[in-house]
């Protein structure tokens, strides 16, 4: 990525001086700093207080770790954190897995028209505005008339309360996330399938008629640094989700939904309890440097 | 054309996937034009006559409108804003080598990942302290800390790819660094610039979170607006389809402009 580049910041000409970076990149970082770094300084400041705003009269005193302590000692925190990881591990599969179908359809000679038709639409959910997606959830699986259960009556099946039980509501979050997001994994795939050498590709199909192997040995190589991407990704997305199944479930019912950006907004915003959540929230962002760091380490090699 | 087994299967494959991706979007769509009555008919019908109630209603209620509105108002400015802060220091990142380059990365990468919620917080006793809650600016100014890093990295990318010989040409006509930038950087790189831009929206378009959080009552968003009408008994189904088709249109239009762009946006350009 940052490939060291030829030309100006090789050979000092004259317009470059020291400075000049700086100039142009001034303004972003100090905005960047304004409004990214300092609150996150002010929550790590926050977290080590007692800080809850539906009872100003006890004020804001500092209380150490009290809060870290809390947080880590509370089970619905680790409960929410596991069940963020339980998400992760059943969509993620099944992404991948789709995803993968579908970018070696696209890859597929021929059906021109029918392939870039299924090309462009993957785009559709893509953007679709994340609240959007909990609403269509909210129509698509209601109890008495939401269309998911006539599917399942197609099957014989059903009917089910989704949103209403448990393993439903989870069920419905997961088919709404597998329907946002297995289009980026086949487009991350596909993109990956398009860099295997034309000469390479058609060598390896006269020799082997195993598409199977086709994929296992040539294919898969070009394939890993997407594959990559998406597991690190997915992970900073699933630790982030909130809009979608705020709108759909509220982390309900009971706790069965509660992923950890959900529950942290809950005791924040609807306890008012902002000490605890602070304190949660940069655990939260711990884990994301961590992630972050890996990516980095992974994926743009040339900067380290 | 041949039609071998083979043929027939990949067609079908394709026909599945478009009717995945697209039946969510469209049974919203088709619901915003159905009577509550065949919204809540079991088994669902598919096959209906369209009304144009719902859309009436939402186009006369000042509150979808005027949420639309600061929708518009907010994401507009905070693209404008990431651009004229992003496209600068995106020339300084493709052009120069500088210490602390590799941490400005990882900065910017970070914020790609983090959760809002971990912003929210500390931005929501901040605001309110700065009496800022329920203003414009607070969500024009947090929406910068994932649209800046967007800019920033598709320019980055984008001005890469400009011929340096261009520079040192103008150069020797005596050009200096910020002139280099504005005649050759900005209209050269234009094509990455409006690229990031579409981006930029799209995201503060759709984003939650922060508008929930940080708006009370005259600056909320449409997706704000949509989700509150999710209350009460009686749900308006039509109502919340037709502002969520509203909603998703327009970002959707943008997006098949950008659609080739997508997985540079979403990756930050891990793969290419």
């Amino acid at each position: 990525m940052t490939r060291t580049t030829s030309g100006p910041n090789m050979r000092p000409n004259r317009g470059y001086r020291r400075w000049t970076p700086f100039w142009f990149l001034a303004p972003a970082v100090l905005t960047l700093f304004i409004i990214g770094i300092y609150p996150t300084l002010f929550a790590v400041v926050t977290s080590f207080r007692r800080y809850n705003i539906a009872r100003p009269r006890d004020g804001f005193p500092f209380v150490g770790l009290d809060n870290y302590v809390s947080v880590l000692t509370d089970s619905t925190f680790w409960a929410s954190l596991f069940l963020t990881a339980k998400f992760y591990v059943t969509v993620l599969p099944i992404q991948i897995a789709l995803g993968l179908m579908i970018a070696l359809l696209l890859h597929k000679t021929g059906m021109g028209f029918l392939k870039s038709l299924a090309r462009v639409t993957l785009v559709v959910p893509l953007a679709t505005t994340y609240a959007v997606v909990g609403l269509i959830g909210r129509l698509i699986f209601n109890r008495d008339f939401g269309v998911a259960n006539w599917f399942l009556a197609v099957f014989g099946l059903g009917p089910l309360d989704w949103l209403g039980s448990q393993a439903g509501a989870f069920a419905a979050i997961v088919i709404m996330d597998i329907w946002q997001w297995t289009p980026f994994c086949a487009l991350i795939f596909l993109a990956g399938l398009s860099m295997v050498p034309g000469e390479i590709e058609e060598a390896a199909r006269l020799e082997t008629s195993s598409k199977w192997a086709l994929l296992k040995h040539v294919q898969l190589p070009y394939l890993m640094p997407g594959l990559t991407a998406l597991l690190i990704l997915r992970s900073a997305d699933v630790l982030k989700l909130f809009d979608m199944v705020f709108v759909m479930t509220r982390g309900g019912p009971g706790s069965a939904t509660d992923l950890v950006s959900v529950y942290i907004q809950r005791v924040g915003f609807r306890v008012f309890d902002l000490g605890t959540a602070s304190a949660q929230a940069i655990l939260l962002l711990v884990i994301t440097i961590l992630l972050s760091r890996l990516y980095i380490r992974v994926l743009y090699k040339e900067v380290n | 054309m041949r039609l071998s087994s083979g043929n027939i299967l990949h067609a079908l494959g394709l026909t599945a996937v478009i009717l995945f991706t697209l039946f969510p979007f469209y049974w919203m769509v088709s619901a915003s034009f159905k009577t509550q009555a065949d919204i809540l008919a079991s088994p669902p019908v598919w096959l209906f006559t369209p009304t144009l109630d719902h859309y009436r209603e939402i186009f006369a209620d000042s509150k979808v409108i005027g949420a639309v509105g600061n929708s518009l108002i907010i994401a507009t400015a905070t693209t404008a804003l990431a651009v004229l802060l992003g496209a600068p220091a995106a020339f300084a990142l493709a052009r120069y080598d500088f210490r602390g380059k590799s941490d400005l990365w990882f900065w910017f990468i970070s914020n790609r990942m983090t959760s809002p919620i971990v912003l929210a917080l500390p931005v929501y006793i901040l605001a309110l302290q700065l009496k800022m809650l329920d203003t414009h600016l607070v969500l024009i100014l947090i929406y910068l800390t994932f649209n800046l890093p967007i800019v920033v990295w598709i320019c980055t990318d984008q001005f890469k790819s400009i011929p340096p010989d261009l520079e040192q040409a103008a150069r020797l006509d005596g050009a200096d660094q910020f002139t280099i930038f504005r005649k050759i950087y900005l209209p050269l790189g234009a094509p990455g610039i409006a690229v990031s831009a579409i981006f930029s929206f799209i995201f503060s378009w759709n984003e939650l979170l922060y508008a929930l959080v940080l708006t009370r009552r005259d600056v909320q968003t449409a997706p704000v607006v949509a989700t509150s009408f999710m209350s009460g008994y009686e749900l308006p189904w039509g109502k919340i389809m037709a502002t969520g088709t509203v909603i998703v249109l327009p970002v959707t239009i943008f997006a098949l402009i950008v659609s080739r762009h997508m997985v540079r946006g979403l990756t930050m350009g891990a793969t290419k």
